[in-house]
């Protein structure tokens, strides 16, 4: 089964390779990974998707919580969540293809960020599966690059992962 | 008071009570050595190899109980060090390893002797640091300290660049008392409610087994785990790492289990319904076949570390903590608790792990005409009357070792179960030494072990560390061969050793005593002979029987009921090997 594990971790040098490393070297597979700085500059928010069976994803959230340098983590799947994923995606346009183009990206609630005679670059947010089904609905050749951030979750409700 | 970097570190050390560092000099660490020079606190042995380095403060911490610490030079004296870090992080051994790095201003750059030190003890040390303000060096060697003794101890590894320790910049310095790191806080007692089940649940046993392994030992739980054993009545077996912990001469000893466990401590891991898993961690030489392992059995696991518990074997009742204040807890709803233990059941239990006892799967040829490996350990056990600090290397030595020196007492059998390390025994018997130098300290190793550190032949002679190696000479890698005459229909590919050295003039020439001894009523009187030379360092090369093999033994893939045994007891097990 597929789940979003939220880290808090040290904002060091280092933390990032520490999380990898377990990784490769425990087995276990990462599908995305994203890692930026919180309102608290020193530490860290990673969120990290993987599959596994239960057993493996208990593995992996003890293993994770023996790093030194991780401070929190929840694995979003066990609660409500939110998911969301960045997409930019560039598509070649012809005459014929821009409108149709256009009104698909509005479908999706996409927006257009750049344009040339013919390019345009879409981008669009939304969990995985959307931006998947938007990709699936335009014509594999005309797609010159996909560039996707990763997922990032949170938690619905008050509760949040912090110190 | 105002310290250079390379004085902070000696300082820290110091104000630790650190009593010995085991190091190697060089180029990235010259201002550290010049500070050790300038003072008599911190005694520093000077090894022959950084991986000797290693495995001695790994002895002298296993022997100890308190942190082993080690200082190497940058690249490859750091990277030498990495199998003895790679050791202690195995078998949960509480290091400090102090790296040198190049400069600062040129990591990264491919300097000369550089080695990214941090990345590549990464997966090995419980965690690691890179110091790069001379201002955070003594937190952060604290931290280290901190770090390797709490919690499920390990190697920590600080890398510390050359300019940090300039001499020439001087920084105010305190010690500090304690650290605190937010994201580290390892449990200490258990969940009452999870201790309350899990007393329940041993009351009502029927075939209860206490399975209980160097976590005991790490935890200083031995007094309460021989308590909690002898309250319950429950028979007891020790993982290899978990030998002394509980009393080997006591009568609800049933030995060690797993691959080379005894016949009546696997079977009764079969056959019973209730585990109590004590700081052990179901590592695949002791379970065997997973899918075949304990079927019967309900398990209860106390551990320090969460991430043990339910690894391969899941558990029914998961205990995490300490295991001495677990045990204290348990041991007090024991006695408050109107059930006891069924008697009947217990009794019965008793007479079928009996049966499995008369088996005798440690009986050998005693007649033989040549020496037997056994003969020699037992040999060794009644010239040190149960009371040596016994190390080892790896291989089949290792395992007889195990099997035929009852330990009574913690911390007195010293080798390494995890990573398996051949070259461990002699540098770590040096460490023991220099903990305990009144104390008897064998070295049981084999012929191809003992080469793999035998250079620190040259710092017992140096730091008068006499041990007495009991070298099993087969002229062969033996477990490899009796794997290859198991498994490989005795095609003996690479496992012999074609030229041995003549170790006695070895021994002499390292300037030690050298004994060579090829008959069975050689042994005791040069056993004798070896341990009344209190101040001298002896080499015993052993002929023993080159077709030995260690029994009982569960092959690869096979279950606990599913042991090799050896040739029945009273006949002759001389051979010729094919």
């Amino acid at each position: 089964m597929r789940h979003i594990i939220s880290i808090l971790i040290e904002n060091e040098s280092g933390a990032l390779s520490r999380v990898a490393g377990l990784f490769s070297a425990r087995g276990y597979n990462i599908e995305s990974l994203t890692v930026a700085p919180t309102e608290d500059p020193s530490l860290s928010r990673m969120t990290l998707v993987t599959r596994g069976s239960d057993d493996i994803i208990e593995q992996i959230t003890k293993q994770l919580n023996k790093l030194i340098d991780v401070v929190k983590l929840i694995d979003l799947a066990d609660s409500d969540h939110i998911e969301r994923e960045l997409m930019m995606a560039k598509i070649k346009t012809t005459e014929q293809t821009r409108e149709e183009i256009r009104s698909l990206a509005a479908i999706f609630r996409g927006s257009i960020i750049d344009v040339t005679p013919t390019t345009y670059v879409v981008e669009m947010t939304g969990p995985s599966s959307k931006l998947d089904a938007f990709i699936a609905a335009i014509d594999g050749d005309t797609i010159i690059e996909v560039v996707r951030s990763g997922p990032t979750g949170i938690s619905r409700g008050e509760k949040g992962l912090h110190l | 008071m105002e310290l250079n970097g390379a004085q902070i570190v000696i300082q820290s050390l110091k104000d630790e009570g650190v009593e010995f560092i085991f190091g190697y000099p060089g180029g990235a660490v010259l201002h550290l050595y010049d500070a050790i020079f300038q003072q008599d606190d911190v005694k520093h042995i000077l090894v022959r190899h950084e991986q000797g380095a290693t495995h001695a403060a790994d002895g002298y911490a296993r022997a100890t109980g308190k942190p082993g610490v080690v200082l190497v030079t940058s690249g490859p004296g750091a990277t030498n060090a990495v199998t003895g870090i790679a050791t202690a992080y195995m078998d949960s051994i509480p290091m400090v390893i102090i790296s040198g790095q190049v400069p600062s201003p040129v990591i990264g750059s491919d300097a000369f002797q550089e080695v990214d030190m941090v990345g590549i003890t990464r997966p090995c040390v419980k965690h690691n640091f890179l110091v790069k303000d001379v201002t955070k060096l003594a937190e952060t060697i604290k931290k280290a300290f901190y770090v390797a003794t709490t919690g499920r101890p390990g190697p920590v590894v600080v890398d510390v660049p050359k300019d940090i320790t300039d001499p020439r910049i001087k920084v105010p310095y305190k010690y500090p008392k304690k650290v605190s790191i937010r994201s580290y806080n390892p449990a200490v007692t258990g969940h009452k409610g999870q201790i309350k089940k899990a007393v329940d649940l041993l009351l009502t046993a029927q075939k209860p087994i206490i399975y209980s392994g160097g976590g005991v030992i790490l935890g200083e739980a031995s007094k309460e785990l021989t308590e909690f054993a002898h309250t319950l009545g429950f028979p007891v077996t020790n993982t290899l790492m978990g030998l002394g912990a509980y009393p080997s001469t006591d009568k609800q000893f049933v030995g060690m289990l797993g691959m080379h466990g005894t016949y009546e401590a696997n079977m009764a891991m079969h056959e019973s319904d209730v585990i109590i898993a004590i700081g052990a961690r179901f590592d695949d030489r002791v379970t065997g076949k997973l899918d075949e392992f304990c079927p019967h059995a309900q398990i209860i696991h106390i551990d320090v570390d969460p991430a043990s518990i339910s690894k391969t074997v899941k558990v029914a009742i998961p205990i995490v903590g300490q295991v001495k204040p677990v045990l204290e807890q348990m041991l007090e709803l024991i006695r408050e608790s109107k059930k006891k233990p069924s008697k009947k059941a217990l009794e019965n239990w008793w007479n079928q792990i009996d049966q499995w006892r008369a088996v005798k799967c440690l009986e050998y040829d005693r007649e033989s005409r040549l020496i037997k490996p056994q003969y020699v350990i037992e040999q060794l056990y009644e010239v040190t009357k149960g009371e040596a600090y016994v190390t080892s290397d790896v291989g089949q030595h290792q395992m007889w070792a195990a099997q035929y020196y009852p330990f009574d007492k913690p911390r007195r059998w010293i080798n390494s179960g995890g990573l398996g390390t051949m070259g461990f025994g002699l540098p770590a018997a040096i460490g023991v030494k220099l903990a305990f130098p009144d104390s008897d300290v064998a070295c049981v190793t084999g012929d191809a072990s003992i080469q793999m550190c035998i250079q620190e032949l040259s710092t017992a002679l140096q730091y008068k560390t006499p041990v007495k190696i009991i070298n099993l000479n087969n002229s062969y890698m033996g477990m490899v061969r009796q794997w290859q005459e198991f498994s490989y229909e005795s095609r003996y590919s690479h496992s012999y050793m074609d030229t041995i050295p003549e170790f006695v003039k070895l021994a002499e020439a390292y300037g030690h005593v050298g004994m060579r001894i090829d008959k069975p009523e050689e042994v005791r009187p040069a056993l004798e002979e070896a341990f009344a030379m209190k101040d001298r360092t002896v080499f015993l090369d052993i002929l023993t029987d080159r077709t030995e093999n260690v029994y009982p033994m569960i092959e690869s893939g096979k279950g606990h009921h599913d042991m090799t045994l050896r040739v029945a007891p009273g006949t002759s097990t001389d051979r010729e090997l094919a």
